[in-house]
């Protein structure tokens, strides 16, 4: 590279016999560069033995799975023992025990319609504190995140008399209400950060060529917030399908979702980690599939839209 | 007879209104523009505030659901008890104690991890996925791993490392109850490696906002990689690391899954969402367990008043 650009610097070179103060400082960051690129390595070194370190219990809980019983419980840890999906077909009620698959539905259910339900309940809020803003649309904000901050303990005990008195305990029903209520305030967050990116320009070319309100949704709104509101959906579903305190407390049998599945599970006094790690993993791998394909989004969604 | 009902708005709209009508011409405007608005509100409001009230009106009634025939109005005496009661008292100890470690511990691993990864290295992108992990796992799916396939002494990862460790010296390995002998450090333990990617997240996009041009021109200008990160990256990231400690803390204050599922209560970890689940569920004493709420509710308010501002300068911010 030095030999074939001739800078201004070489052409003055036979002039002084000692190096020019720009030269030394070239070669000055040449060595900084130098330095800087090991270190950069070893950086790069600790990144990737951080981020294994991290994952390692996830992958230990997969290999456990993968393993009979009597192999997951040795000490130390026979990590290259013959690989079998017993567990699975264990946790799926092969043998004996409850079936998960109705906690699993009542999740499903629980999580999608509800993340329906907010999403239809949200975008809408969020194009009146955007898009054509009420006039305290902030306070408004405000409230729906201070919401969010009151413990949901607190409210559980008139909850669980008032769904007793209106025969709703027990009901997946009233875990879609609930976990509507829980996510609304996030998704309202979510939507008004991604809709308020959308150029104001095109909207009023949109009303000026007479579009209504829903023809503005369906053709404007939609189409470019579109990977915004799909995110927001996921974290939704991710919220709802995670939540234990209000599923332990107001289902008991027929309502039973998968978190609470769960820790009614280990009771056996038998070796049973290898069917507990199945469990964990069929249970965890929706959220798993929908954080890994929210990942863009994740962040601005967590923050509640604070963070881009 | 359809004619006649069309008629008259296609009149009124066409027309200007009256001098009489403006006022409610523009308080009809001002419904058009809030009624997307009501749904949302309306349905927040009444489940979410609504039960608050009842839980309030209910922390003065003596009620203990057992003695149906037992209920009176207590004044205060719920009160009394929440902070009188040794293990209420305990349980607001530990949720502080709980939530100021693993906030405290995850933002600072989720900073150091969040600074390697602001570098470019092979499989960065890979490495950052693979850090989202434990937060993608289901809670109670996590403390139940933590519990039983890592604390567990007779067959835990942690134990078995220890064994195959020691046992490469030829020595016996010590074989610790990791649980039993530090409860409150076995779930916080648990939770701060959920909440590490949490905190890494928001630190790592707050460092991606840099303005790079800045810090260039003060690397050119000779600054130290400790100068630049002291006196420009962590005044940028101030209001990040406030943001991601407050969110976490809103969330950890609220924590049951971790607790109920490691160590169930037990062993002084009982947080304060336990114990009053505890004395809903256990003891049937609702005016003990709405109290408790209320006392919850005002520690949130103190932190949740923090929380809204850092919120609110950052949206300032981005309407600037």
């Amino acid at each position: 590279m030095t030999t074939t650009a001739p800078p201004v610097p070489t052409k003055r070179m036979p002039l002084t016999a000692f190096p020019s103060p720009k030269e030394l400082a070239r070669a000055k960051r040449a060595r900084d560069r130098q330095s800087r690129t090991k270190r950069g390595m070893l950086l790069g070194l600790l990144a990737w033995i951080v981020g294994l370190l991290f994952v390692s219990p996830v992958l230990w809980m997969l290999l456990t799975s993968l393993h009979s019983e009597t192999n997951a419980a040795t000490n130390p840890p026979s990590l290259f023992a013959p690989l079998t999906l017993d567990a699975y077909a264990n946790f799926f009620g092969a043998n004996s025990g409850a079936s998960p698959w109705p906690a699993l539905i009542n999740s499903a259910m629980a999580s999608v319609f509800s993340t329906a339900i907010v999403l239809a309940l949200a975008l809408p809020a969020a194009y009146a504190l955007s898009i054509r803003p009420i006039k305290k649309w902030s306070d408004v904000m405000f409230f729906f995140l201070s919401t969010k901050m009151l413990p949901v303990v607190a409210g559980l005990l008139p909850i669980y008399l008032i769904a007793r008195a209106t025969g709703l305990l027990d009901s997946v029903l009233l875990l879609i209400i609930l976990y509507t209520s829980m996510n609304l305030p996030i998704a309202v967050w979510m939507m008004r950060s991604f809709l308020s990116e959308i150029p104001v320009e095109i909207l009023e070319a949109a009303s000026i060529d007479g579009a209504n309100l829903f023809t503005i949704f369906r053709r404007v709104i939609i189409p470019i917030s579109g990977p915004g509101i799909a995110s927001t959906a996921l974290i939704c579903f991710i919220f709802s399908w995670n939540e234990l305190l209000f599923a332990s407390v107001l289902t008991s049998t027929q309502a039973i979702t998968a978190p609470v599945f769960l820790t009614g599970f280990v009771t056996s006094q038998g070796l049973f980690l290898a069917k507990v790690c199945a469990a964990a993993i069929a249970v965890s791998f929706p959220v798993l599939v929908a954080g890994f394909a929210a990942q863009d989004k994740l962040v601005q969604g967590l923050s509640l839209g604070a963070v881009k | 007879m359809t004619t006649a009902v069309q008629a008259p708005p296609r009149a009124t709209v066409g027309r200007p209104a009256p001098r009489k009508d403006s006022k409610a011409l523009e308080r009809a405007a001002g419904w058009a523009r809030r009624a997307p608005l009501l749904p949302a509100l309306i349905f927040i409001v009444l489940v979410t505030q609504l039960p608050f009230v009842v839980t309030i009106i209910i922390s003065f009634i003596n009620w203990n659901s057992l003695y149906p025939n037992d209920v009176y109005f207590g004044w205060l005496s719920n009160y009394v008890n929440v902070f009188t009661d040794a293990s209420m008292r305990n349980s607001v100890f530990t949720t502080i104690i709980l939530t100021v470690v693993v906030v405290v511990v995850s933002a600072v691993l989720g900073l150091l991890i969040a600074l390697l990864l602001d570098r470019r290295f092979f499989g960065r992108g890979f490495v950052r996925t693979i850090l989202i992990a434990p937060f993608l796992i289901v809670p109670v799916a996590a403390a139940l791993l933590w519990k039983h396939a890592l604390f567990n002494p007779e067959y835990g990862l942690f134990n078995g490392v220890l064994t195959w460790f020691f046992g490469l010296f030829g020595a016996t390995a010590p074989q610790p109850d990791w649980i039993s002998d530090n409860p409150l450090v076995a779930v916080e333990a648990a939770l701060i490696w959920q909440w590490t990617p949490f905190m890494m997240l928001i630190l790592l996009a707050g460092l991606q906002s840099r303005p790079l041009d800045v810090i260039e021109a003060a690397r050119v200008d000779g600054a130290s990689t400790w100068q630049v990160f002291r006196y420009m990256t962590l005044p940028h990231l101030r209001r990040y690391i406030e943001l991601a400690a407050l969110l976490g803390s809103i969330y950890i204050v609220q924590n049951f899954d971790a607790v109920f599922t490691i160590t169930s209560g037990g062993l002084g970890t009982a947080n304060l969402p336990y114990t009053i689940y505890q004395q809903f569920f256990q003891a049937h004493d609702y005016g003990a367990a709405s109290a408790a709420g209320v006392v919850v509710v005002i520690g949130s308010i103190a932190i949740a008043t923090f929380a809204l501002r850092t919120v609110s300068t950052l949206l300032k911010e981005e309407n600037r």
